[in-house]
Formats: C-alpha cells, sequence, structure tokens
C-alpha cells in the first residue's frame, strides 16, 4: 500500500476549554477523495486547518505528506492546494493577477506564474474575465477563481473547505464537474461539507463528524447500506396529528424517525410500507418514497438533521 | 530532518518546493503589498513631493523670515531656523508613513481584504509576512525620506550637502522605532472601533508637536518634555541635525538616540512577530 498522505491519530484541538476536534483518527491514500460530513461546529474547518499546517494541534499525531506540520509546516503548504471555507482572494487585483501574485508565494517564477495563470483560467471557465476586478465576479466564479488558485502550486493534495456552501444549484454543478476533472486526473481532494447530495457525488470515502468525533466512516453506499435502509417513506400528517399517526404504524418499517414535520420510516421496500400505512386507515396530507441518502444516516448516528 | 533520513518522494518534492519561500518568502510579500501600493500610487507621490514643498516654502519663505531669535547652534555659531527645522520633518514624514501601513492596512490584512490569510496558507510564515510588511513600508519611508532629502538640498535646508544622502535613512530608523510597535499593536486588533483614529489623534499628533519638531525640547517645561524623550521622533530628529549640519552633541547622547531608535524596533518587530504567528497559527 502506498504511504498515506494524510495520517492523523488523536488529532485534538482544544480552544480554552473548548475542544474543538476531540481525537480523530483519519488516513487518506493518494488519489482519493475524501470526505468530512458534518454539521455546524462539528469541527471541519479545524481539522482542515491542522492539516494545512496552519493551526497547531493540541494533540495527537499528524503526518502529512509524511511531514509533521509542527516542524515543516512550510513544506507541506508548498504541496497542499487549499480552498478555504471564506474567499480570501485579493479584492483589490484583477482576476489573473490574484492567480500570479500567489503563484509568487510558492516562489514560482513570475513567467511560469503567468503561464499557469492562463492555463489555470481556462480549467475554471473564467478566461473572459481574466482582467474584471474580482469584486465583480459571481459568487460561483469566485469560487472557481479561489480554487484555480489552490491549483498554482500544482498541489498533490487540495483540500477544500465547504466549497459550494451558499451557491445557487446551477453554480454548484459547474463547480462540481471541475472537481470531478480534478479526481479523474488523481489529485487528491479532500473536502468537508454538510451537503449529503455533494459528500455522495464526490467522495469515495468520509467520516461523520459530529461534536469533533468521528461518528461513522466508509463509502457513501456503505454508510447508508450500515446505518439506514434501501429505502425511505417520508410521511406528513400536519403537525399536529405527526405524533398519534407515529404511534399507529409503529412497527412498520425497520424504524421510524419522528421530525417536527414528517415521519420519515425506513424499510426495504417502501412502496409495500405506504400500502400498509393506507390498510391501517391512515392517510397522509403527503407521502414520498424515496432512496435513503447520508441524511439518514446522519440522522440516525446523531439524532439531528444535517442542516439546521 | 536530517538529509540523510529516508523520505518518501511526496516529503522529499515538498522539501525541494519550500525552498525558495523559506528563503525569500518575506520578499513575495513586500512584492504584492508594493504591488498594492500602485492602487494609492499617486496619494503617495503627490504626499511625498508635495507635502515637503508645502512644509519647506512655508517655513523657509514665511515663519523663517520673521523669527529673528536663531533658536540652535551649528558647530559655527547659530543655523538658520529652516535647517533647524528640516531634519525633524523629514523624519516625521517619514513617521507618517506606518500610521497607513502598519494600521489600516494590517486591518484590511486580517480582516477587510483578508489577504494575510491566504499569505498564511501558502508555504509563508508569519514572521516572513511581517518581514514583507516592514519591507514595503520601509520601501516606501525610504522614497518618501529621499524626496524629502532632495527638496531639502533644493531649498538650501541641508547643513552639509553629503548629509542628504544620510538623512533619510535616520529617517526610516525613526519611522521604524515608531512604527514596529504600532504594527504589534494593530495586529493584535480584532477590529477597529476606532483605535487608529485615536492613536493619530493622541498619539501621533502629540508627538509631532511635543518632540522638539519646531523648538528646541529644552524650551519645553520638565513635564511636557518627558513626551519627547519617549518619542522616537525626537530621538530620529536630533540624530538628523547632528548628521545635517553637526549639531553639538556627545557621542554618548548620538549613542543614546541610536540605542533607543534600535531598541524600540527590535521590541516592536519581536512583539509584531509573536502577535502575528499567535494569531495565524492558533
Ligand atoms: N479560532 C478559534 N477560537 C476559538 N474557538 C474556535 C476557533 N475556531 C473554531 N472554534 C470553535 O471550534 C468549534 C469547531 O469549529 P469549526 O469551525 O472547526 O467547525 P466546522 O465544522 O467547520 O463548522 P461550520 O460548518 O460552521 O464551518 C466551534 O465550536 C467553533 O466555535
Ligand atoms: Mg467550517
Amino acid at each position: 500500500m502506498p504511504e498515506p498522505v494524510i495520517s492523523a491519530t488523536g488529532l485534538t484541538k482544544h480552544y480554552g476549554d473548548l475542544v474543538a476536534v476531540d481525537g480523530i483518527d483519519i488516513e487518506v491514500a493518494p488519489g482519493e477523495s475524501f470526505g468530512l460530513l458534518g454539521p455546524n461546529g462539528a469541527g471541519k474547518s479545524t481539522t482542515m486547518r491542522m492539516v494545512g499546517a496552519v493551526s497547531t494541534r493540541t494533540a495527537g499525531e499528524l503526518r502529512v505528506l509524511g511531514l509533521d506540520p509542527d516542524t515543516h509546516g512550510p513544506e507541506i503548504r508548498a504541496r497542499l492546494g487549499v480552498v478555504p471555507q471564506e474567499d480570501n482572494l485579493d479584492t483589490e487585483l484583477r482576476v489573473r493577477d490574484n492567480l500570479i501574485v500567489y503563484g509568487r508565494y510558492f516562489g514560482i517564477p513570475r513567467a511560469v506564474c503567468a503561464q499557469r495563470a492562463d492555463e489555470l483560467l481556462t480549467f475554471a471557465q473564467l478566461e473572459e474575465k481574466a482582467k474584471v476586478k474580482v469584486d465583480d465576479l459571481s459568487g460561483g466564479m469566485k469560487r472557481r477563481l479561489t480554487i484555480a488558485r489552490a491549483l498554482v502550486n500544482d498541489p498533490l493534495v487540495l483540500m477544500l473547505d465547504e466549497p459550494t456552501t451558499g451557491l445557487d444549484p446551477q453554480a454548484r454543478h459547474v463547480l462540481w464537474d471541475r472537481l470531478f476533472r480534478l479526481k479523474e486526473r488523481g489529485t487528491t481532494l479532500v473536502l468537508t461539507t454538510h451537503y449529503m447530495d455533494e459528500a455522495e457525488q464526490l467522495c469515495d470515502r468520509l467520516v461523520v463528524v459530529d461534536h469533533g468525533r468521528i461518528m461513522a466512516e466508509g463509502s457513501p453506499a456503505e454508510l447508508i447500506r450500515q446505518y439506514s435502509s434501501r429505502e425511505v417513506v417520508e410521511l406528513r400528517f400536519g403537525a399536529s396529528r405527526n405524533e398519534s399517526a407515529a404511534e399507529q404504524i409503529a412497527g412498520l418499517g425497520d424504524r421510524i424517525e419522528i421530525l417536527p414535520d414528517r415521519v420519515l420510516v425506513y424499510a426495504a421496500d417502501g412502496e409495500a410500507v405506504l400500502e400498509q400505512v393506507s390498510r391501517l386507515g391512515l392517510h397522509p396530507t403527503t407521502s414520498l418514497v424515496r432512496r435513503s441518502s447520508l441524511e439518514d444516516v446522519f440522522l440516525r448516528l446523531t439524532g439531528r438533521s444535517l442542516i439546521e | 530532518m536530517s538529509a540523510t533520513d529516508v523520505v518518501s518522494p511526496a516529503a522529499a518534492s515538498a522539501i525541494e518546493a519550500a525552498r525558495r519561500p523559506r528563503r525569500f518568502g518575506a520578499l513575495y510579500v513586500a512584492e504584492h503589498q508594493i504591488r498594492a501600493m500602485r492602487a494609492y500610487g499617486w496619494t503617495i507621490v503627490i504626499g511625498g513631493v508635495g507635502s515637503p514643498l508645502v512644509y519647506l516654502l512655508g517655513i523657509g519663505l514665511g515663519l523663517a523670515a520673521f523669527l529673528d531669535a536663531p533658536v540652535a547652534d551649528g558647530p559655527d555659531g547659530p543655523v538658520r531656523y529652516l535647517v533647524f527645522v528640516a531634519p525633524a520633518l523629514l523624519a516625521t514624514a517619514a513617521t507618517t508613513v506606518p500610521t497607513e501601513e502598519f494600521t489600516y492596512t494590517v486591518m484590511a490584512g486580517f480582516k477587510w481584504r483578508r489577504i494575510f490569510w491566504g499569505m498564511n496558507a501558502s508555504p509563508l510564515a508569519p514572521h516572513q509576512i511581517v518581514g514583507g510588511l516592514v519591507l514595503a513600508a520601509m520601501a516606501r519611508m525610504l522614497f518618501t525620506a529621499v524626496a524629502y532629502a532632495g527638496l531639502m538640498l533644493a531649498f538650501g535646508a541641508v547643513g552639509r550637502p553629503w548629509a542628504a544622502a544620510v538623512l533619510p535613512f535616520v529617517g526610516v530608523l525613526g519611522g521604524l522605532a515608531f512604527g514596529l510597535p504600532l504594527l504589534a499593536f494593530s495586529a493584535s486588533l480584532k477590529d477597529d472601533a476606532g483605535q487608529f483614529a485615536a492613536v493619530q489623534r493622541f498619539v501621533f499628533t502629540p508627538m509631532f508637536l511635543f518632540s522638539g519638531t519646531f523648538y528646541p525640547l529644552d524650551t519645553l517645561p520638565q513635564w511636557l518634555a518627558w513626551i519627547g524623550w519617549i518619542s522616537p521622533l525626537w530621538h530620529a530628529s536630533e540624530l538628523g541635525r547632528w548628521v545635517s549640519y553637526g549639531a553639538p552633541m556627545s557621542g554618548a547622547t548620538i549613542a543614546a538616540h541610536l540605542g533607543i531608535l534600535a531598541g524600540m524596533t527590535a521590541a516592536g518587530w519581536v512583539l509584531a512577530r509573536r502577535t502575528f504567528v499567535a494569531r495565524m497559527r492558533g
């Protein structure tokens, strides 16, 4: 097996009394797409910053590219590409100049920076915007530019902290498509998200994180298989009737989850459950059978929804 | 890690890739900062040339013509008022640069434009970011001080012509002694709730007025003169006078002026560096 690009054991970060990351173990192989899925405050960004060698760990072992961030921060960062949760492009420079200036931080000669900037603008589908001030870009374009910037040093690992949060569906799909391309080229991707569809689309393997701890680990399909049923029936009886209806259908399917606005019945065969429900004389205002998702895995593991 | 350790190809490539940034990182930051200064390049040029013109004209043609009593002596008797004031004005001009470059620029880097966080994720280390900021500000101070010295020469405001070549460095030293502690202070702020305006009003302006800029410091009563003694501007002005027209000064006094300026610069550097590291590696 090749040496992992990232390996962490018991990785821990305290901010005063607050335990932001509480002893997590992760290992990422070269070429893998690895995700950290978790709700707000789970410790995803903190983990990313420790791996990115910009935040000193409180405890645990951490190796990135085989090196210790405490002693080899510049070395690690020299071969990492980082897309932070909050954009930090230089809004006073033009789009292309942002790439060039950033490339210089890596000691890349100016002429090489300029050439890479043009290639990356093409990759990010921003050629037409080369001369535009960053402030005039849309949110999705800024995100693409940040990704392009993160690639300026031809990184071994690309770290993306919530790459599509706040983007509209169209912009997200454009971005996913770019990330797919990188994945196909063999770039190792490490990303955090609280969108299950994003995790399902992009991650070969992921960990579900909550309160700084890993709750489960596996491929999206494995996690769904392990922690959920194949299908889910969503039933809405109206907020006041959900509880009582849930009592009546207890025993249907593998498991029932009562949410404020709906009741979820987990079962291998959703249609069969629906039939049983109507046989019981219950008439939900709306009903829907869908495939299980990571959202359901998360609900099962933490008793909470991923997006609050 | 020593060269004899066996490292993976990935680690080897990382070690290679970090060579240049480890060595030249501060220069890359300075490069970016100077590029950013171009956005307000005209302000720098007009301020750098216009402000000395106004002061030298105003004082040389106006105030100095009106003052009869000599305020200070050189080695060969009294010196003209303009000659006395000019080195202090040059030092003031250099000291003004950090009130912009080490305040708003720092808040912008951490908070408004967030570009320091971008630098931070690259191979650059926090102390290199500090170094780059200082280099860029020094470049601007040097430009301002050289412009000043050139105009002083044109106005006959230097005692000895060769002094015009040395004065800019005295100015930059004064600017650093005032600027680096200010940089440390600015880097410790999470927000600008008027602190920078307060620095301007309650630190810079009193320093400018009570540092023996326009009259010898010993004119002031003791209870005000202390402002001059702790003021980098006074120490730089006195050094400038010694350089410009050979203001009488013992070797010990010169050494004290230099030592205090160097000490403030060094202390500011250590504090600024520590503040940046704490903030960027937390
Ligand atoms: N610099 C800091 N100082 C103090 N506390 C911090 C700091 N950074 C993060 N925290 C705290 O650590 C915890 C984990 O934060 P983190 O940003 O890692 O979460 P996250 O999973 O990225 O959340 P989100 O989805 O909202 O981005 C939170 O409680 C947060 O308030
Ligand atoms: Mg986060």
